[in-house]
């Protein structure tokens, strides 16, 4: 039984997103208007967008990455969307799902009935050491920075208490990211267009090319645990481990439950949301999870009425190889400890028992900070409709989650969305 | 009393002169650190600046061979990387650290649960001497 307190229910009748990937070319304008025309593509009544009544912007830091701060106002105006209500939300790498539970909770209280949420980040143009810099802002500047902490450095810290609880195969991070990346590849959104074995044999190719031996990876685990084709970044997170630096954006239209058919023939509904925050690292109860993902996924369910069983496929914060493992975990997918077996099983594939990361995952569909949670809806929007192509599920899915994290777990949110026949 | 006061900037004066403190509710007998003025278990408002001995044991830990800014100016790099970990104080809470004297070149061999003992860190940087909070093996 659904125990939603929302006085009404919230629809999703659109999504859209801009390719992923690095674009010096491009400003954040042109990934939201990029954004834009493939959220009204994906709809199938013409949208017209004076009925939108607020714009929440999910942006992790267009401040420090493009010097741009009081970004939602201009982005409205770009759309011609003004002088509607405006709002920019930050919770790290989060601020996309919270920016659409933001909205849904304004069109819950019945403050508007037709909202547009976008998600966007646009990271490439600083050099690599800025952008270290700028996204360990997100983490405990004063007491976990310091100490040398980057943010593959916590998700390594939390595989290293991981496999000592567990007893964890190393290979298991690697096979999360050949699946997201054999799912990525499917994707014509995604960064990464290749899998694990065509990166591996271009690199093969390459090495003959210049004259120097050709590498003697066989398979796809020899070549990611040869730290030449695999160079460590914080051990145990390897290169291949940890999601891309990216520029992208994504799109979502919200609509009041009544209204949803005026705006869609086949809106989806957000059924159930969770959201919680925890301290830094070494404040939480435990190293080998993410307790805010636990609670705030608690709290969806309950509002569904659902449990992990009912729910088809999950699209999850996979920044890092090992946050995939204890998100399955977090979530109630495997009990705890055995979400790096199901991995290695294959029960987190496409055909697996708990299909995980459709879309590629932040690891290989690109992790433009603040748009990756906005951008897990288009892929739980493309799956319920039969519209995913190559990586479409069979069995006509109907209850897809989301499950977006900020920081090393400091914010997670957790959105459960169903297609009703 | 304790020379130091509960304001936050009091933590770092305190590792200047090589003491790590923290702070103790006056009701239920929680121990933070860094110090809290309020306690994030009773939320009393009655607490008070304890030092810690220093000990604890290794919790979680990584080898980083890309380092931020700070570190790289400090000569850390991939062929020099360095070990930062969480670190399970003997008095209960837990603190981020650098790890010293680890075995970088096989991150493996590190075991969780070693015994640590506190150890400062003092690093000139633009002109000015910073001291940040390090462990080594007992």
């Amino acid at each position: 039984m659904s125990k939603s307190k929302w006085s009404r229910g919230v629809a999703v009748v659109g999504a859209g997103m801009s390719k992923f990937g690095a674009f010096p070319d491009k400003t954040s304008r042109d990934l939201v208007v990029e954004a834009f025309k493939d959220l009204k593509k994906s709809m199938d009544k013409p949208l017209d967008p004076k009925k939108i009544e607020a714009f929440y912007l999910g942006n992790f830091s267009s401040d420090q990455f493009e010097k741009q701060a009081h970004f939602a106002p201009i982005l409205a105006s770009w759309l011609g969307l003004s002088p509607i209500s405006a709002i920019r939300v930050e919770d790290a790498c989060a601020s996309g799902a919270v920016a659409i539970r933001q909205a849904a909770l304004a069109i819950a209280s019945g403050e508007y009935d037709v909202v547009l949420v976008a998600g966007l980040e646009k990271m490439t143009d600083l050099h690599i050491s800025e952008i270290t810099e700028v996204l360990g802002t997100a983490a405990d500047t004063q007491f976990e920075i310091p100490a040398g902490f980057t943010f593959p450095g916590f998700y390594a810290a939390m595989a290293t208490a991981y496999m000592h609880e567990y007893g964890a195969d190393r290979n298991a991070f690697f096979d999360v990211a050949i699946k997201n990346h054999k799912n990525g590849a499917l994707n014509d959104k995604a960064q990464f267009d290749q899998t694990i074995e065509q990166i591996r044999e271009a690199k093969k190719a390459r090495a003959v090319k210049k004259g120097r031996p050709e590498p003697t990876w066989k398979t796809d685990l020899e070549f990611l645990q040869d730290p030449k084709g695999n160079p460590n970044i914080a051990w145990p997170m390897t290169l291949f481990d940890c999601s891309p630096v990216s520029d992208g954006g994504a799109m979502v239209l919200l609509v009041s439950e009544d209204l949803a058919k005026e705006f869609s023939d086949s809106p989806i509904y957000l059924i159930g949301s969770g959201q919680a925050s925890d301290g830094a690292l070494p404040e939480r109860e435990t190293l080998t999870g993410i307790p805010a993902a636990e609670k705030a996924g608690k709290q969806a369910y309950e509002m569904a009425g659902l449990t992990s069983d009912d729910i088809d496929l999950a699209e999850v914060h996979d920044c890092f190889t090992i946050a995939e493992i204890m998100a399955s975990e977090d979530l109630g997918f495997f009990p705890r400890g055995e979400g790096w077996k199901a991995a290695m099983e294959g029960k987190t594939a496409r055909e697996g028992e708990h299909p995980i990361n459709t879309s590629g995952g932040l690891k290989a569909k690109g992790h433009p900070v603040g748009a990756s949670g906005v951008a897990q809806v288009v892929e739980i929007w493309k799956q319920l409709h039969g519209i995913a192509g190559e990586r479409q599920l069979p069995n006509s899915p109907k209850i897809g989650l989301t499950h977006n994290v900020g920081g090393s777990g400091q914010t997670c949110v957790v959105n459960i969305y169903e297609r009703r026949d | 009393m304790s020379e130091f006061a509960l304001t936050n900037k009091e933590f770092f004066r305190a590792l200047g002169v090589g003491e790590l403190i923290g702070s103790k509710c006056l009701d239920c007998g929680e121990v933070s650190i860094p110090q809290r003025e309020i306690c994030p278990v009773c939320f009393s408002q009655r607490t008070e600046i304890v030092s810690f001995s220093g000990q604890g044991k290794l919790a979680a830990y990584t080898v980083i061979s890309v380092p931020p800014v700070k570190m790289a100016k400090a000569g850390y790099d991939g062929k020099n990387p360095y070990c930062v970990g969480v670190v399970t104080l003997s008095e209960g809470p837990r603190i981020s650290a650098q790890i010293l004297d680890m075995d970088l070149a096989h991150p493996e061999n590190i075991k969780i649960g070693t015994d640590l003992q506190m150890a400062i860190i003092k690093r000139e940087e633009d002109g000015i001497q910073n001291t940040y909070l390090a462990f080594k093996p007992a």
